[in-house]
């Protein structure tokens, strides 16, 4: 084994055992958010799915700025590591999304009456994860890597922009989505143990995004380690 | 005039040219648009569902659908023959040669948009009257943007091997803010509302359009130099 592909197992052994450690953490959450937290008066049980639909939501809003952040930077620095970020992250943001948006109708079917409504912060994400979709599917389409890191970054940055536009346009129409209860200008407004879930549960969503993350980013890296040794062979 | 205007409206009358003589994309492009009107006719139940109430959406969509199949045909042109090389091996900026074919891409989906709004108005006996002006202005604002948009994905779109798939996958969720705005200006023009109602949405169009024109143009260099 090369050095180069050593380098990547150890990468993704490492990416492994984060995910690992995350996925105990979520289990913990279970125990949280069923055990320890009390029972909201008005949604009852079904409250509870907060403590996965709000994690997973700030997993994949930070896997989606992060793929812009790291496509500006590639386009100045051409760094192939930043690319190889990048793709690992949209890829482990699409997961997070759908987990949120699977989430979001199991909640608002009892609570507002229907799975879905064209309200500005659904709308917004619907289509941010359609439009990781379509990078995901615009990097499995080119085969040049040099040519494949250049046009998703390009995809990534304006996507970034895009975001605010579609919530401008989207944000007249009534919202129904609750509001903030946790990141507002006073202080959260909510029982200190289900304060606690909510930054436990988001905490390990954010070991659980480091982890998939760091395990993509080494299979990309044996991935390529595999093309070159056999255009080399 | 400057030099790259120049070169961009140079680049632009290639294309325009070269469409004029074969003229087969535009005339493919024009039916399209008159057949996805006549089939919106028949998904409507004209007992329930007014014809006016339904125009504004069924015009930007057929208008949206119709830019898509022209900005396909953009690069697909150029791609042939390794006619694109050529011009890039043209010394010419590539902010110029953007706007050529930015502009190009506009005269081609503005005249399907031109011959498209006749065939609305009949189809679906939508007098536009005093809207007219005003709809032909938020067309354009609506279409600078998605264009310009489209221009970009369309240059690396040309590049993957589902080219005709991979371009509406990744420009329709950039024409959702566009046509939002465009189709609740049109709604309100067609129900003679004052301007003071659409007046935040005609600034969110103007500001879509200076924000991705001026993006796309510096990112064309990142797409199509190696």
């Amino acid at each position: 084994m090369t050095a180069a592909a050593e380098q990547a197992a150890r990468v993704v052994r490492r990416g492994l055992g984060l995910s690992t450690l995350g996925l105990l953490g979520l289990g913990g959450v279970y125990l949280l958010a069923l055990g320890h937290t009390p029972v909201e008066a008005r949604q009852g049980l079904a409250q509870k799915i907060f403590y996965l639909h709000v994690p997973a939501a700030w997993a994949a809003l930070l896997s989606f700025s992060l793929v812009g952040i790291a496509s500006a930077l590639y386009l100045w620095l051409k760094d192939p590591r930043l690319d190889r970020f990048a793709a690992a992250s949209a890829e482990v943001g699409v997961v997070f999304s759908a987990i949120m948006l699977t989430t979001g109708p199991i909640w608002a079917k009892p609570i507002w009456g229907t799975w879905w409504t064209w309200d500005a912060r659904l709308t917004l994400t619907l289509f941010v994860f359609f439009l990781f979709i379509g990078y995901l599917g615009l990097r499995a389409a080119l085969h040049d890597p040099e040519e494949r890191a250049r046009f998703s970054a390009v995809v990534g940055i304006l996507g970034m922009l895009l975001v605010p536009f579609i919530h401008l346009s989207v944000y007249l129409f009534r919202t129904l989505h609750p509001q903030p209860i946790v990141l507002k200008p006073s202080a959260p407004s909510l029982p200190p143990e289900m304060l606690t879930t909510l930054l436990v549960s988001t905490l390990v969503f954010t070991v659980l995004y480091l982890g998939f993350v760091m395990a993509r980013y080494g299979l990309a890296l044996a991935d390529e380690e595999r093309e070159e040794a056999r255009d080399a062979g | 005039m400057p030099d790259s205007l120049r070169l961009a409206l140079a680049i632009a009358a290639k294309d325009i040219r070269a469409e004029l003589r074969s003229r087969t994309a535009l005339q493919s492009a024009l039916v399209f648009a008159a057949l996805v009107l006549v089939v919106f006719n028949f998904a409507r139940d004209p007992t329930v569902l007014a014809a006016t109430d339904l125009a504004p959406s069924v015009l930007w969509v057929t208008f949206a659908l119709a830019a898509m199949v022209a900005l396909n045909r953009a690069f697909n042109v150029e791609r042939e023959n390794a006619a694109l090389d050529g011009l890039l091996l043209a010394p010419v900026p590539r902010e110029a040669l953007f706007l050529g074919k930015l502009l190009a891409n506009l005269a081609f989906v503005g005249t399907v948009e031109l011959v498209t709004l006749p065939l609305f108005m009949l189809f679906f006996n939508v007098s536009l009257g005093r809207a007219l002006p005003g709809l032909l202005g938020v067309t354009g604002l609506a279409t600078i943007g998605f264009v310009a948009v489209g221009t970009l994905f369309s240059a690396m779109a040309v590049r993957t091997r589902f080219a005709e798939l991979m371009l509406p996958v990744l420009l329709l969720p950039f024409m959702i803010p566009p046509l939002i705005a465009a189709v609740q200006v049109t709604s309100r023009l067609l129900a003679d509302r004052p301007l003071s109602e659409m007046w935040g949405w005609l600034r969110l169009l103007a500001l879509y359009d200076i924000v991705f024109v001026t993006l796309c143009m510096m990112a064309f260099s990142s797409v199509v130099d190696e």
